[in-house]
């Protein structure tokens, strides 16, 4: 896989290699893992027939029929108990919450029945689930539409958490997911589901046939859980980020010309501590950042990391650049989500110490 | 808008004044009980319906009670499931060793063998006879009072002491509260201690049987109370949505806890009628009635099976004990309630019925009570062997760090190591009881 992810993809000649956006790499990496494996069933709101709010069940239903991919009732603890006890019977299911911020009816069912059903049962029954959820903002979802919840399940024993930021990630990613034996909750950053985010909401979105990350095999392969991933590589410093904040910070660097060590985490439990230790003994230098709100956010925990680990060879404090502890704001969206005048600020006063 | 005059009404007040409803059992400690506002039908007076009855032609079985055994000890009506006298001695077997299982291990708790104990005493019936009612391979959702499926499906008794006593031949490896059992192999759910979380499981249980074409259904158990959780409509919601080959057992208990069956709604409705807004053939049982409980388990089975849809069953019954361990029922409820309770013992009943139809007699089941007390008695003994709470023959230390992920993650092999350092430093001079117990 390049390490240049969103970079421009040089002239690509017509038919030579597939090119998918997100949606497409995840209807993708479903669609192929459904064919391989009978087990896997797909169920959700508007799923079905419909093919999914954001398109990504799309053509499935017809495909594998209705007994494999249908709707359910708008009831995130029942459709996370189903798969619970589906998983318990032997089946693979992977769940859609339409929006990461309906997942809370949910919790119970994930946090105290699907994460520990292996460990109180010794094994005897497991909860091989992946839990497919759109997250973040940037598309004027206001506060019920915007929401990355990823810290509270990087708390929870016994969930992992994947957050890929492309269609090529998307897809290996997913199905590494899905033939994971303990249950995943798989965010997708549903502001780059259509093209990467330069952080410039007033300028055109470019979609994602344009980068090289588009560049989607066809039929299977995996990108391990727990590997991170450069999406960009320099000496000055390291920036930790995930999901669509990984081409925010991309393109704050190309613009301010700033050499760094982008590290796309991909999975944030279990996370890559080998890859970001690496690059901050190299760099000395290290920024966090994340859409979510600050406060007891991933940030915290990567800060604590770095921290414990790597504090003899910084040359500056640990930066976090986070959204603010408010819930997201329909018309101040914006003035919400760390853009490039707050991670620039962040960039200036790290390299200056 | 116009200023009010000093001194006048404000806006509102002709109006009745609002007061809260708090709902009261109708008896505490001391107080004489008189449980003549329960109505208790007939046995035999309730007709028996098609298993494949649409469920709005059947609506009256929320509100009734469906009763098999009379006040003569005879079964009577179209429920009488008319099993052999085999089969009800079987029945009652299981009943009297769930009994005395509860017995030896609540005395077992109180002498400090184990942290906790949750005994069914008064519901043996709405486990064991609804649990032989089912195949053996029919998976069941169960709460934490249904020991007698267990003892019914013959799971190992030395298996449920060695987990209530958390000791190194605990299955579970000491991971969960006492009485929170898990087998697969007996198709036992492993038992959550969140409350109704197993519902809406058992109907997705269901429905992946369905969906592969499979002829096995579920069933699940939850107690009234427990009905109260939002787990419980997803589940009723969903087992109908999909039709799912499922049966909902509801053990109305009268109690959860101190909480009287009020605060989960009993004061309006009955806990079958649930059923009924969502759809779902509901069915009220005697659930001191082995013969009714049976027979009601078999007709949702039958239902499921025949891809009729799900049954909602509330077993009305009562927990002649506390709720577990922790509580002391004489600080909530009269004492009076359980000798008053006009549905009787299950053991009782069945005992009666058995003797009188000539297949019992008052000898056999004094025979019968003492080898189940000495069976549990000696597997008790062979189970502390393995050792009791606390006394150090618990599961090797690594086992703590296992199966929260298929594969150990760096971060719990970190915690791992720093653990057993811990244990290293505790014990410098080498693990007591010679490591067994490491």
């Amino acid at each position: 896989m390049s390490d240049t992810a969103t970079k421009t993809a040089p002239a690509a000649e017509e038919g030579t290699e597939r090119r998918l956006n997100m949606i497409e790499a995840i209807n993708d990496a479903l669609d192929v893992s459904m064919g391989r494996d009978e087990n896997i069933v797909i169920m959700g709101e508007d799923v079905g027939y419909f093919g999914g709010v954001f398109r990504c069940t799309a053509g499935l239903q017809q495909k594998y029929g209705k007994s494999r991919v249908f709707d359910t009732p708008i009831s995130e603890c029942g459709i996370i108990a189903a798969a619970v006890g589906m998983g318990a019977y032997g089946l693979r299911p992977v769940p859609e919450i339409q929006f990461a911020d309906y997942i809370y009816p949910g919790l119970d069912q994930l946090i105290s029945e699907a994460a520990r059903l292996r460990y109180r049962s010794a094994a005897e029954y497991t909860a091989p689930i992946t839990v497919r959820s759109p997250f973040g903002g940037g598309i004027f979802g206001g506060q019920t539409h915007s929401q990355s919840p990823e810290a509270i399940f990087a708390h929870v024993s016994g969930l992992k958490t994947v957050i890929p930021a492309t269609p090529y990630d998307a897809k290996g990613l997913l199905i590494s997911a899905i033939e994971d034996n303990d249950p995943v909750i798989f965010f997708e950053p549903k502001r780059i589901y259509n093209g990467p985010f330069s952080g410039y909401y007033d300028k055109p979105v470019e979609p994602w046939k344009r980068f090289d990350a588009s560049v989607v095999p066809e039929g299977h392969y995996k990108i391990p859980l727990g590997k991170a991933r450069y999406a960009m590589q320099g000496d000055e410093l390291t920036i930790l980020a995930y999901g669509t904040m990984v081409h925010v910070v991309e393109a704050v660097c190309r613009e301010k010309g700033v050499e760094a060590d982008i590290v796309d985490l991909r999975t944030i439990v279990p996370v890559d501590i080998e890859t970001i230790e690496e690059s901050v003994k190299k760099t000395g230098r290290c920024l966090i950042v994340h859409e979510a709100t600050r406060t007891a956010g991933f940030g915290a925990e990567l800060s604590a990391l770095v921290t414990e680990r790597c504090f003899y060879h910084l040359e500056a404090p640990v930066e976090r650049v986070t959204g603010f502890d408010t819930p997201y704001p329909h018309s101040l969206e914006w003035a919400y989500f760390p853009g490039p005048i707050r991670i620039g600020e962040a960039l200036d006063k790290i390299l200056s110490e | 808008m116009a200023d009010r005059p000093q001194g006048t009404a404000k806006a509102g007040d002709n109006r009745p004044k609002l007061s809260l409803h708090v709902p009261e059992p109708k008896f505490r400690p001391g107080d004489a009980v008189d449980f003549s506002h329960i109505e208790v039908p007939e046995a035999g007076a309730q007709p028996r319906p098609d298993e494949t009855t649409d469920p709005k032609d059947m609506l009256d079985f929320a509100h009734g009670l469906i009763r098999v055994l009379g006040e003569d000890n005879k079964a009577h009506g179209p429920w009488d499931p008319k099993l052999d006298p085999e089969t009800l001695r079987t029945m009652l077997g299981h009943m009297a060793m769930t009994r005395a299982f509860d017995e030896r291990m609540f005395r077992g708790q109180r002498q400090g063998k184990t942290s906790f104990y949750m005994k069914c005493t008064g519901e043996e019936a709405t486990s064991v006879s609804a649990s032989m009612a089912l195949a053996a391979d029919d998976m069941v959702f169960p709460s934490y009072r249904q020991q007698g499926i267990l003892i019914q499906r013959g799971y190992p008794m030395i298996e449920m002491i060695n987990q209530i006593y958390s000791n190194r031949g605990d299955k579970l490896k000491g991971r969960q509260l006492p009485i929170m059992y898990s087998s697969k192999e007996h198709s036992f759910f492993t038992i959550s201690g969140n409350l109704a979380t197993q519902t809406p499981q058992a109907v997705g249980w269901a429905m992946a049987s369905a969906i592969k074409g499979d002829s096995r259904i579920a069933a699940t158990w939850v107690g009234e109370g427990s009905t109260a959780e939002g787990d419980f409509h997803s589940a009723c919601l969903f087992a109908t949505v999909y039709n799912a080959p499922v049966i909902l057992n509801v053990v109305n208990n009268q109690w959860a806890i101190s909480s009287f069956s009020g605060f989960a709604g009993a004061e309006r409705a009955t806990f079958a009628a649930r059923g009924v807004g969502y759809g779902i053939a509901s069915l009220r049982v005697d659930g001191n009635d082995p013969l009714a409980c049976y027979a009601a388990e078999q007709w949702a089975a039958n239902r499921a099976r025949a891809n009729a849809g799900p049954t909602l069953i509330e077993f009305f019954s009562y927990r002649a004990e506390g709720h577990s361990t922790s509580d002391d029922p004489s600080g909530y409820r009269s004492a009076q309630e359980r000798d008053e309770w006009p549905l009787g013992d299950p053991v009782m009943r069945l005992k009666n019925h058995l003797i009188e139809i000539g297949e019992w007699d008052e000898e056999r089941q004094e025979k019968m009570d003492l080898e189940a007390a000495e069976y549990v008695k000696k597997t008790t003994k062979e189970a502390e062997e393995n050792g009791i709470l606390g006394h150090g023959l618990h599961h090797p230390f690594r086992t703590m760090f296992e199966d929260v992920f298929e594969e150990l993650p760096w971060h719990l092999k970190e915690q791992a190591e720093q653990a057993i350092h811990e244990r290293e430093t505790k014990f410098p001079e080498g693990l007591p009881n010679g490591g067994k117990g490491a």
